[in-house]
């Protein structure tokens, strides 16, 4: 079977139609963000949560029945901002669209599944980032959020396509097999929820050092610009460490799916193939990280940079391990 | 825990350096590399296990560390969680209105009815319920600490299973020409790499002949030449006694027989030669197997003929598909066999085959040998070999495939193990545990006040929402006050 030139081209066409659409939706969410205000001061916020855990959990409000859902607040307030916000939110559905249906076209025009190279696993990594947003913010609003959404996923487009760009193509053998839509998927799914994750920690870090301060009596400092226009610093710890406890065990399948797959493939189910081993070190970091929020004197900040370092390590195996070292996982397409 | 965290963190670093070095157990020919260049780091390197840090010493404290804090910690909390599974949930702290989830409201429903019709209720969503006069208390999301167990226990059984199926287990490699077989001993092994616990009576006694390799790749474009496909067609019997089935093995679809498995892992071209000496005896007749160099499959090989007088040497390339010019040295530019040759030059003098020293068959001890000549020929060209009178007819090529054959009984073990410790991970992460409560008092005027109210003990988001539909489910309507 050959490769349908047309579909492929239309596919990379999508690709620039994204990366226009996420532009777009950058400068609309960072007017919206510079608008936007918590609604606690950061004194309110700090002296809430530095009285204790258990006192804090104490404090919420009483319902009334036949209360219906309440839906969580985020505790913001985009008074002017909104506007902006709603079309950075419009245009990063139509980039995320576009990206989707680029990865269509590309895997139509070649008759496979279309995570076959670091070209096509960036696009979809990208898609993930962004769809895991869009289908958050269905339920709650992100909006302050969008930005440190738009930025990573607009890194991401600009450098497949000036580096990794790869033309749609077969696969060869060793990739050919349903494990690759199981396997690879599972990783790109998690590599865009992590994504959001390590945002969500980074914020949480910002806005708890300018709480911090002002429990502290010092000036908020810098990080105040931020973290007044971000929810609380335990709404954002919260919020992240909910979506690493939802994603770790689909990073264990992911792995676990690897070693099935390696079974197949290469005779044997775990080699500390250099990709299997930082697939490994990923997986001990976040663990580290969930043991980390549940041991006292490790929960807040701490446990926010090991899911950072979690991060790390995600993105050094697919840059450093997949381009440099050399394995058996040298798909790359470069 | 924090012991458990300080060891993750531990167990992370360790591996690293496995990823940086080359690693004997992968790749011990990178490994021989990187010890020549670097000749005064590499042995300190060596010594400290840089080069099979998995198999290392320190390594393996640190996960036995690591597996020994985990059963000190499991096995207590097992039997914790066992008592708290078979035991009542506690008693409603004093004040309700104090928990993070509170409803409440005045109702004149009778006290021992809206106790027990709740306690009903409660129950058949799942909540187990402790009854008092006028209160009730409930718990859910055991599974939560169950799949927690069950997800740490998963990993000693997976440790357990690594190291069981590695010992008892073993790994071989072969290559195999068409129309060429294989049995299943450990004498026609090139490689074979068995466990500690392993022994010879353990390989089934299985063979097969490797009737057809196929093979094809990407014409034109920017791939032009990555592979597309692989298959060898076998003809597999089982044992001695059946009668030979044909399988079709490719790249992802191993052969599996009799607890071991047969992979197709890489493949290439062995020329077929035919050697006469000066009279028109036939002194060496087959297809060696010449090793690929480059993707294009430019492959070199060596043929030793022992048997004339002075002994004969053969060494050079066959390239599938010859390149228009040697600029670079003879070679391919395309790995299909469209348009094969072999360019080769010829030795005489002493093979040195009875030096007692083993020799490759891939390679050619010319310390003792006299180059006579260099040709390159087309299948059936015949090359009268200089200095000698005989001759040397390149009559063809015939595909070799290399298959890997492992044996792994601790795999099936691993594999449960793995999958309950995803079904125990997302259990313990996704379930909620949460305590509810419900309370009746009398509040003069014949009229009662209801109050629910509920706490979670995880991070788990809804539990107003949950709280709020408990309280739905107590059967005791809102007072109509201005009655
Ligand atoms: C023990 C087994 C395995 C582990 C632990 C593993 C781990 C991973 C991880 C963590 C990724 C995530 C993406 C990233 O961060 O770069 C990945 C991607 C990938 N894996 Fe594996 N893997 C295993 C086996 C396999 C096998 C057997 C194959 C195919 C023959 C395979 C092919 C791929 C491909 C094609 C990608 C994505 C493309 C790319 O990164 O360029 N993996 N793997």
């Amino acid at each position: 079977m050959t490769v349908n030139e047309t579909l492929a081209q239309a596919s990379n066409a999508m690709v620039y139609g994204a990366m226009t659409a996420f532009t777009g939706a950058m400068v609309a969410f960072s007017i919206s963000l510079a608008k936007g205000r918590r609604l606690e001061t950061l004194e309110e916020s700090a002296q809430r949560s530095s009285s204790s855990y258990q006192v804090r959990k104490g404090s919420t409000a009483t319902l009334d029945k036949p209360a219906v859902s309440t839906s969580v607040s985020d505790g913001q307030d985009r008074g002017e901002g909104r506007r902006a916000g709603n079309i950075g939110l419009a245009l990063t559905w139509l980039g995320t669209i576009l990206i989707g249906s680029a990865l269509l076209f590309r895997g139509l025009s070649a008759g496979r599944p279309p995570i076959g190279n670091m070209y096509e696993f960036s696009l979809a990594a990208g898609f993930a980032v962004a769809l895991t947003y869009c289908l958050m913010s269905i339920s709650r609003d992100l909006r302050w959020l969008g930005v440190f959404i738009a930025i990573p996923v607009l890194l991401d487009l600009g450098l497949a396509l000036a580096v990794l760009y790869t033309d749609s193509a077969q696969l060869v053998p060793a990739l050919n097999s349903y494990w690759l839509a199981i396997h690879v998927s599972a990783a790109v799914v998690c590599l865009g929820a992590f994504t959001i994750g390590a945002a969500l920690s980074g914020l949480y870090l910002v806005a708890q050092t300018a709480e911090d301060r002002v429990v502290a009596g010092k000036e908020p400092g810098r990080s105040a610009a931020i973290a007044q226009r971000i929810p609380s610093a335990d709404r954002l710890d919260l919020m992240s460490y909910r979506i690493h406890a939802f994603m770790f065990p689909i990073w264990t399948f992911a792995v676990i799916a690897g070693a099935i797959w390696a079974e197949a493939a290469w005779g044997r189910y775990w080699g500390w193939d250099p990709k299997e081993t930082w697939a490994f070190i990923t997986w001990v970091i976040y663990a580290a990280y969930l043991h980390a929020r549940a041991t006292a004197g490790w929960r807040g900040k701490k446990a926010a940079y090991v899911a950072i370092a979690g991060y790390a390590a995600i993105l050094f195996n697919y840059f450093i391990v997949n381009i440099y070292v050399q394995g058996l996982h040298s798909y790359s397409g470069l | 825990m924090r012991i458990a965290l300080i060891l993750l963190f531990l167990l992370a670093l360790a591996s690293v350096p496995g990823s940086i070095f080359p690693q004997r157990g992968t790749s011990p020919l990178r490994v021989n590399e990187f010890l020549k260049d670097n000749p005064t780091s590499g042995p300190i390197l060596d010594r400290l296990y840089m080069f099979d840090v998995f198999a290392s010493p320190w390594f393996a404290s640190i996960y036995l560390l690591l597996f020994i804090s985990l059963t000190g910690c499991v096995l207590p909390r097992a039997l914790e969680h066992f008592k708290e599974m078979r035991s009542q949930p506690p008693v409603a702290p004093k004040n309700l209105s104090r928990l993070p989830a509170h409803i409440q409201w005045q109702s004149s429903a009778a006290v021992a009815k809206v106790v027990s019709e709740t306690s009903t209720a409660w129950k058949k969503r799942g909540w187990r319920v402790r009854q008092g006069e006028d209160w009730l208390s409930a718990e859910k999301g055991y599974s939560r600490e169950t799949g927690n167990l069950v997800f740490h226990l998963a990993l000693l059984v997976l440790l357990i299973a690594v190291g069981f199926g590695g010992a008892v287990g073993y790994r071989g490699t072969v290559i195999v020409r068409e129309d060429s077989g294989f049995a299943n001993n450990v004498t026609q092994y090139d490689t074979f790499a068995p466990g500690r616990m392993f022994g010879a009576d353990e390989l089934p006694p299985f063979s097969f002949e490797l009737k057809e390799f196929a093979a094809t790749f990407q014409r034109g474009g920017q791939q032009n030449g990555a592979p597309r496909e692989f298959r060898a067609e076998l003809m597999v019997k089982d044992n001695p006694s059946v009668e030979p089935r044909p399988v079709t093995v490719e790249v992802n679809h191993p052969l599996r027989t009799s607890g071991i498995t047969v992979y197709l892992v890489g493949h290439g071209y062995a020329p077929e030669f035919t050697i006469r000496d000066e009279s028109g005896k036939v002194v060496w007749e087959d297809a060696s197997i010449f090793l690929p160099q480059d993707s294009a499959f430019t492959s070199s090989g060596v043929i030793k003929v022992p048997d004339t007088v002075p002994q004969l040497g053969i060494q050079g390339f066959f390239l599938p598909t010859v390149s228009e010019d040697f600029s670079n040295g003879p070679v391919s530019k395309f790995p299909a066999a469209d348009n094969p040759e072999v360019y080769i030059s010829a030795w005489q003098g002493d093979l040195g085959l009875d030096s007692g020293m083993p020799q490759s068959v891939y390679r050619l001890d010319t310390e003792n040998m006299k180059r006579i000549g260099i040709e390159e020929l087309a299948p059936g060209d015949t090359w009268n070999l200089p200095n000698s009178g005989g001759t040397l007819e390149f009559t063809g090529y015939r595909k070799w495939a290399s298959f890997v054959i492992t044996k792994d009984p601790g795999k099936g073990w691993a594999l449960g193990a793995a999958i309950a410790s995803i079904v125990g991970l997302s259990l313990s992460l996704l379930i909620p545990r949460r305590r509810a409560w419900l309370r009746v008092t009398a509040s003069g005027n014949g009229g009662n006040l209801i109050e629910v109210a509920g706490l979670s003990k995880t991070e788990a988001p809804g539990l107003a929402d949950e709280i709020s539909q408990l309280a739905k489910l107590v059967n005791a309507p809102e007072e109509n006050n201005d009655r």
